[in-house]
């Protein structure tokens, strides 16, 4: 079947099974930030915008999606870089591969919580996975980015 | 020097902070055909018969093959130097299972859902035989795991395959029993850690094809190119000159990559059908049969003078490789050597070991390596003793824990310890966790307990006399130089730092630096990013190439100058007469290299070295204990690393960070579990627990270099020891906050609750 939806601010239409998950659909059409970790939605590797809110693309049939608007970290590539700055001044990037689902989930939290406490955040972006950094080198090149807009 | 010991960002830091298509499953063609493996349901059995035809005929699917269709070379998936130590006991496809996960047939089609379809419709008659799942049981079993009378170890390991040996051996020093005898302090136990998964975020995957000349291409997330060359070209009967391997990004590694997990599947499709082809293992699939590290259950009797002075220490370990004996016959080793090596008192010593085949899924490499299986159970035995004697664990330690300039005991790296700040370590971590004001324990205002524990940990810096590490500098025509490497960045940065040094050593800046890796084709020869070799080994190469192609610039320069080589000199710039009058541009000498020129304005280095300098640790946690319901949390972890110069201190902190947390979940939950079938329990992220970000409450690091005067700019490798101390710290701090010596990781509350109930 036939869907339409906006994805990274552009409209597009795409033909889909009943049974297609997004994140298959995604990478289909370019958006390779999206990764799949796990099958069991327990890793947040995937994570996208789904009309501004977090959402795993794993757990949503990209029927769904129809009418719907999509951002992927394509579609934020500023705030991925000025953002991505602070966490590879950490050394917290590691081997990339949790950066995407993890950004989109910071992007997701800073949207929602004007000033997210540590606790906020750890608890907010509890479901997003990584298994390189123990963690520590993400919050505080969180804290700090929000240390520098909170200057700006 | 600018660049080493200095935080700069990563090399890659911006293409993976913006998500670009830069990994294995980004870059496969489109068109590739999907590969999937049918898995043995069951622990052991024969394929009595095989029905694939309903399966082939599906349309779009390009090839069901099964053990009939394979090459019949007995190999090992195991990424490590020729002669390999693990044994050649694996098929492509065999018609022999050995381990719920098993591969039992082979099918590429179109896409997944035909792939799918196909697999249902492959229908396989088993034999089913009566398993081993319990490694005590598996040494001389009436149960044979691999009968085959082309099984071979290619070295002699201690191996017998008809009794369930993957490797066997003693070694020792002095008389250990009779000095035991004369000791005034002994202890004696049992120590169990289980297998655990390393799950980096990025599973199992490669993407092969032929091309323009028919060689098969290997597009791999893997940490060993050059050997996941050698294996390819075995396993499939070609030979390495066939294969290509080439190493994009990789999601992290852990060691999971030092064994070719998924290689071979999609490698046999493309060369029997000419098609591209990939292989994207699941999450399942990662946790069922992979490569997880080796269970291991260690006894260790040690044995310590009137004076305190720790004398004896006996080792012996039973180590569980599963179905196959990939890094069985090695990782052994190290449960052993490197928990020696930390005691500088030590008269007499022995170390026995066996390794056994059991009807688990193969065991593999996992950071430490058999190092932290061995660490956790002298470190816990050493606070036993401490107890026995009266002293303070930590003042015991201090006592006779190495120090530099002494000879090393029972360590088979290095004779002498070249380097080392252990002392400053254990200072320093006692200050920053307050041990005197907190050992042993203290109780919270709501009734918890607090315990603090600790545990020193050390591992090596590549293997001694075998790694080898590999450079390619050259001069580009614009004065930009590219550093080409066979060492694999999984995310570690090890091409920053490389970069680093040789920026340091050419005088340039990092942007200056190409790095690129790896292509086997083109990338200089090194045996791969693991045994905590490559800042170490390649390390050593980087700078030696730097230092010989600053001669050859030297020497371009001299001429166009047209003065004698030892009146000039380099500075980064230009060369330039000692007298100061004359000087030619480092562009100039560039281009000169392009055009009218004798001379290669690129160098290619090898090192290995004769010695594997250890970096050392000292770990302490703080843990926080309910009494009624065993619940237990690490509010507090401190460590103090010394892995000489941290090249890139930033990288170094997130390292020991990423490892302590990996190591406190090794402690506290992961725990590879099977049923009565041998059907792995936690085979998913649902059921298989790692750490996540609530769960850290506190993790501290600092860092205390000693000066390892064996590389150029004093580092040491900071990699693998970072996992090693969790396990024995918590199980110490357990013990000091409620008095229950925990012998099994992980380290549940059921264990302490239970534990508890029955004191």
């Amino acid at each position: 079947m036939e869907i339409k939806f906006i994805l990274n601010r552009k409209e597009i239409k795409a033909e889909v099974e009943a049974d297609t998950i997004l994140l298959d659909l995604l990478r289909e059409k370019g958006c390779y930030s999206v990764k799949r970790g796990c099958e069991t939605a327990n890793c947040g590797l995937c994570t996208v915008l789904m009309n501004k809110k977090s959402v795993l693309s794993c757990s949503i049939l990209a029927v769904q999606a129809d009418g719907q608007e999509i951002v992927t970290l394509e579609g934020m590539q500023k705030e991925a870089e000025e953002f991505g700055n602070f966490l590879a001044n950490e050394g917290a990037e590691q081997c990339g591969f949790c950066n995407p689902g993890f950004l989109m989930n910071v992007f997701a939290m800073l949207e929602e919580i004007q000033e997210p406490t540590e606790d906020e955040i750890l608890e907010y972006l509890a479901g997003n996975l990584c298994r390189c950094s123990g963690f520590v080198g993400q919050t505080r090149s969180i804290l700090k980015f929000l240390q520098y807009k909170k200057g700006e | 020097m600018n660049y080493v010991n200095k935080s700069v960002q990563k090399k890659d830091a911006k293409a993976l902070v913006t998500g670009q298509p830069v990994y294995t499953n980004d870059l496969a063609p489109s068109d590739c055909l999907i590969v999937k493996v049918l898995r043995s349901p069951h622990a052991h059995a024969i394929i009595e018969e095989i029905k694939t035809d309903a399966a082939a005929k599906i349309q779009g699917i390009a090839c069901v093959l099964t053990y009939k269709d394979v090459p019949q070379n007995r190999f090992t998936m195991a990424g490590q130097t020729y002669p390999e130590l693990s044994p050649y006991d694996r098929l492509i496809l065999d018609k022999h299972l050995r381990f719920v996960g098993d591969a039992v047939a082979i099918v590429a089609g179109e896409n997944e859902k035909v792939v799918d379809k196909a697999l249902k419709l492959i229908k396989v008659k088993y034999q089913v035989l009566d398993s081993i799942l319990d490694f005590h049981k598996a040494k001389d079993s009436e149960i044979v795991i691999h009968p085959e009378e082309d099984w071979e170890a290619k070295v002699p390991v201690g191996a017998d395959n008809h009794r369930n040996l993957c490797a066997s051996g003693v070694e020792s020093k002095g008389d250990v029993e009779e000095l035991l005898k004369t000791c005034k302090y002994t202890v004696e136990g049992t120590y169990h850690t289980k297998a655990n998964q390393q799950a980096m975020m990025e599973t199992f995957r490669a993407y092969t094809y032929l091309d323009y000349f028919g060689r098969l291409n290997v597009v791999a997330a893997t940490q060993v190119p050059f050997h996941l060359r050698r294996i390819i070209g075995r396993a499939l009967g070609i030979g390495a000159s066939k294969v290509r391997v080439v190493k994009p990004r990789i999601g992290g590694g852990f060691g999971a990559k030092q064994t070719s997990v998924a290689e071979v599947y999609p490698a046999i499709v493309t060369w029997k059908t000419g098609k591209p082809a990939k292989m994207i293992y699941s999450r399942y699939e990662s946790q069922i049969c992979s490569s997880p590290r080796h269970e291991m259950e260690v006894t260790v009797r040690l044995g310590a003078d009137e004076n305190g002075l720790l004398r004896a220490i006996d080792i012996s370990t039973l180590s569980n490789t599963g179905a196959y004996g990939e890094h069985g016959p090695t990782t052994v080793g190290l449960s052993a050597h490197k928990p020696l090596g930390l005691y500088r008192n030590t008269l007499a010593y022995r170390f026995s070991y066996d390794v056994v085949y059991t009807n688990h899924m193969s065991a593999g490499a996992y950071r430490g390596y058999g190092a932290t299986q061995g660490i956790f159970a002298v470190e816990s035995a050493i606070d036993e003793l401490a107890e026995k004697i009266g002293m303070d664990p930590l003042a015991f330690r201090e006592l006779n824990m190495s120090r530099e300039g002494d000879a090393f005991v029972g360590y088979d790296g290095s004779s002498v310890v070249t380097s080392c700040t252990l002392d400053q370590c254990v200072a320093k971590a006692k200050e920053m966790i307050g041990w005197e004001e907190k050992y042993p324990c203290y109780e919270t205002k709501d009734g918890k307990i607090r315990g603090v524990g600790a545990a020193l940990a050390m591992q090596g810096s590549s293997i001694a006399g075998i790694d080898v590490g590999g450079a390619t500098i050259k001069m580009g025509e614009d004065a930009s130089y590219t550093l080409s490497l066979g060492a694999t960045d999984m995310g570690t940065g090890c091409d920053t730092i490389l970069a680093q040094m040789a920026a340091d050593i050419l005088e340039t800046k990092l942007e200056n630096i190409i790095v690129f890796g790896v292509d086997t084709d083109v990338s200089p020869y090194d045996s791969g990013s693991y045994a905590s070799a490559t800042t170490y080994v390649t390390g050593m190469a980087v700078a030696d190439a730097c230092r010989e192609l600053r001669k050859k610039i030297k020497e371009i320069g001299a001429q166009i100058l047209e003065v004698p080589v030892q009146e000039t000199e380099f500075d980064g710039q230009k060369v330039y007469t000692l007298d100061g009058k004359r000087e030619v541009s480092a562009e100039e000498i560039a281009i000169k290299g392009t055009c009218g020129n004798n001379q290669s304005l690129h160098v290619t280095v090898n090192r290995s070295s004769e010695i594997s300098p250890p970096p050392f640790m000292a770990g302490i946690a703080e843990v926080e204990i309910d009494r009624e319901t065993g619940s237990i949390e690490v509010v507090d972890y401190v460590a103090v690393v010394d892995c000489g110069t941290p090249v890139n201190p930033n990288l170094a902190r997130v390292q020991t960070e990423g490892g302590l947390l990996q190591g406190i979940g090794m402690a506290l939950y992961e725990d590879i579990q099977y049923n009565e079938k041998g059907q792995m329990r936690n085979n998913s992220f649902m059921q298989y627990k790692i750490p996540c970000r609530q769960d850290v409450k506190k993790i501290r690091v600092e860092f205390a270099p000693s000066y390892e005067k064996s590389h150029p700019f004093g580092a040491k490798s900071i990699g693998e020891i970072v996992i090693n101390t969790p396990c024995p710290a918590i199980a110490n701090a357990v013990y000091h906050a409620v008095g229950l010596r925990i012998k099994e990781m992980p380290i549940t509350p059921e264990k302490i609750a239970v534990g508890l109930l029955k004191k």
